[in-house]
């Protein structure tokens, strides 16, 4: 596999992964304009899947389309950080899991704007402007539900910490982040950290929330090495029907 | 059609009206629009709220059977359109809320009628999405449906609600023609894919007949909603267009319409079709449809499981504001 098909994974799995979470919000949010609005971010991660995955293909050239990819893969093939498949649990758990994962999604595709590889840029300058939005977005309902009652206050600090194991994870880098480095595909993602953390920092402030002094980070999802359970819940359901036809054609 | 049994308010003989009822009279007449600050009867006002809220309330119960599917739709593609679809939806709930808060009244007050079953949505979407094929029917029936009454309510007399149809319009023929594209694959697809397109057109055809109401040539309720042009076309005349308009689709698709006593009559130019069965439509409407329980616990899920946000995000508002005051 090569390295740059597995960073593709990365990317297009954790959109992926993300995007269906949100979209199964849709009908049931608390707000209207909330419900457009988780809709409308979980279309634009699609929409990425779509563009990651499909080069993915290309990249692979074994003849797979990003649908194979996205449908046809099981648990163990699925490199998405571990942040992107937890349950959305309530309104408060989804936003906070969304600005932690939008936060870093933006300093990423920002620096993949500059990518040695144009097909790479060109994706990272798309999706960019989505993302872009989504983190103000997500920031902007942290900070009004953090600063919000003591009931909504209490919900978004018990979702920070139960969140922010998950954090350290999206910083990790192993041999396949150093050789797309080297090669200016991509940029080492712990030198993300920093920017990362002063982003959080501020927006948890305004939220009035403490961010838990602990580093500790469960990890697995963007090397494929553990997974949690959720994911494979996930998959049962969001490749039903390409596994349970697999001649037909949608 | 998402509005359905809308009682009038109205219904009175024109040597009984007042000159501003008389000179409001002439101004639809005339094929003017009414505007929320100009003058218009009681009668009118409530009507239009019973039948805006209705239809806002349809769009956002109408969110649930396809949305039933957006985790399991089979293809990205599919997935995005799907998504793009149920979200328009919402937007037109929006819209149409708004527009009912033209006429003085909010969109939480009318939310809680819905919670509470004082006011009702469409019967259409206490049916369940069994299969794929279903999210194909629902637009190619469901959608088309809505379309045949929401095309001549662009021409309605009250002007927020006549703008909104108008934006909706132009959303709902996509969603029709999405509909279609995916029952066309379904159709020529698979065996399995075939059986799934006939047994969504099965279930779903009775069903789309309802959504235009039982017959309404003689209603008196109709004849006043129509002298004010909040509505365009009576009932039969709509289920007729639609059936004029389907039958060769479904015969396209290579479908049959679960219909034994459907044929062209040449004498009066249109198809001759089966009623539904009214009795199952009033149990629908009455709260035993195979869904209402799911679809209202649904919605009353959201809006209690969500009280705390609003709570919340008002509270932040508040603070912002006190903040600001206090700077200045």
């Amino acid at each position: 596999m090569s390295a740059l098909f597995e960073f593709l994974l990365r990317m297009g799995d954790n959109t992926l992964v993300l995007g269906h979470r949100v979209s199964e919000w849709c009908g049931h949010a608390p707000i209207l304009e909330e419900d457009i609005a988780l809709a409308n971010t979980a279309l634009d991660l699609i929409g990425q899947t779509q563009m990651w995955l499909g080069l993915a293909a290309e990249v692979e050239g074994k003849g797979r389309t990003a649908d194979d990819l996205a449908y046809r893969r099981d648990v163990i093939d699925f490199r998405n950080c571990l942040l992107t498949e937890l349950p959305n649990r309530d309104f408060g758990h989804t936003l906070m899991r969304q600005f932690l994962f939008d936060a870093w999604h933006k300093l990423m595709l920002t620096r993949l704007c500059d990518s040695s590889d144009e097909r790479v840029a060109a994706i990272a300058m798309k999706a960019l402007k989505e993302v872009s939005y989504h983190l103000e977005r997500s920031a902007d309902t942290v900070i009004g539900l953090g600063d919000g009652t003591e009931e909504s206050h209490a919900k978004m600090q018990s979702a920070l910490n139960r969140l922010w194991p998950y954090v350290g994870e999206m910083f990790e880098a192993d041999s396949v982040d150093d050789l797309n480095a080297q090669e200016g595909v991509t940029v080492n993602p712990s030198e993300l950290r920093a920017d990362y953390d002063r982003i959080v920092y501020d927006v948890m402030s305004d939220a009035t929330l403490t961010i838990p002094d602990s580093r500790f980070a469960h990890r697995g999802g963007r090397d494929g090495s553990r997974h949690t359970e959720h994911l494979g819940h996930m998959l049962a359901v969001m490749q039903f029907l390409p596994r349970a036809y697999p001649d037909a054609r949608w | 059609m998402y509005a359905q049994m809308i009682k009038s308010e109205g219904g009175k003989d024109p040597s009984e009206m007042t000159p501003e009822e008389v000179r409001f009279q002439a101004r639809i007449d005339a094929g003017e629009k009414i505007e929320p600050k100009d003058w218009m009867p009681e009668g009118y006002r409530k009507t239009l709220i019973r039948q805006i809220g209705q239809h806002a309330h349809s769009e956002i119960v109408g969110q649930l059977p396809e949305g039933n599917w957006i985790t399991r739709a089979p293809t990205l593609e599919r997935k995005a359109i799907l998504l793009a679809k149920v979200q328009d939806e919402a937007g037109h709930g929006l819209y149409l809320y708004c527009a009912a808060e033209t006429l003085g009244v909010s969109r939480d007050d009318l939310t809680e009628q819905l919670l509470s079953g004082r006011m009702k949505y469409s019967s259409i979407f206490n049916y369940p999405t069994l299969t794929w094929a279903d999210v194909g029917a629902v637009g190619w029936l469901v959608d088309g449906a809505a379309i045949m009454n929401q095309v001549p309510l662009q021409r309605t007399s009250y002007g927020p609600y006549s703008r909104a149809m108008i934006r909706i319009c132009k959303e709902e023929s996509f969603h029709q023609r999405q509909g279609f594209d995916i029952m066309m694959k379904m159709a020529q697809g698979t065996p399995e894919q075939k059986r799934m397109a006939q047994d969504a057109l099965n279930r779903f055809w009775y069903p789309s007949l309802m959504m235009f109401g039982p017959s309404d040539a003689e209603s008196v309720h109709s004849a006043q909603n129509m002298a004010w042009k909040i509505k365009i076309n009576t009932n039969d005349e709509l289920r007729q267009k639609f059936v004029d308009q389907t039958v060769p689709q479904a015969e396209y698709l290579g479908l049959t319409v679960p219909d034994p006593d459907l044929k062209w009559n040449e004498e009066r130019g249109h198809y001759d079709f089966s009623e539904p069965d009214w009795t199952e439509f009033f149990d629908v409407l009455n709260g035993n449809g195979p869904c209402n329980n799911e679809r209202m616990e649904a919605r009353q899920e959201a809006w209690a499981d969500g009280q705390w946000v609003r709570d919340g995000l008002m509270a932040h508002a508040a603070k912002k504001r006190a903040r600001k005051m206090a700077a200045e």
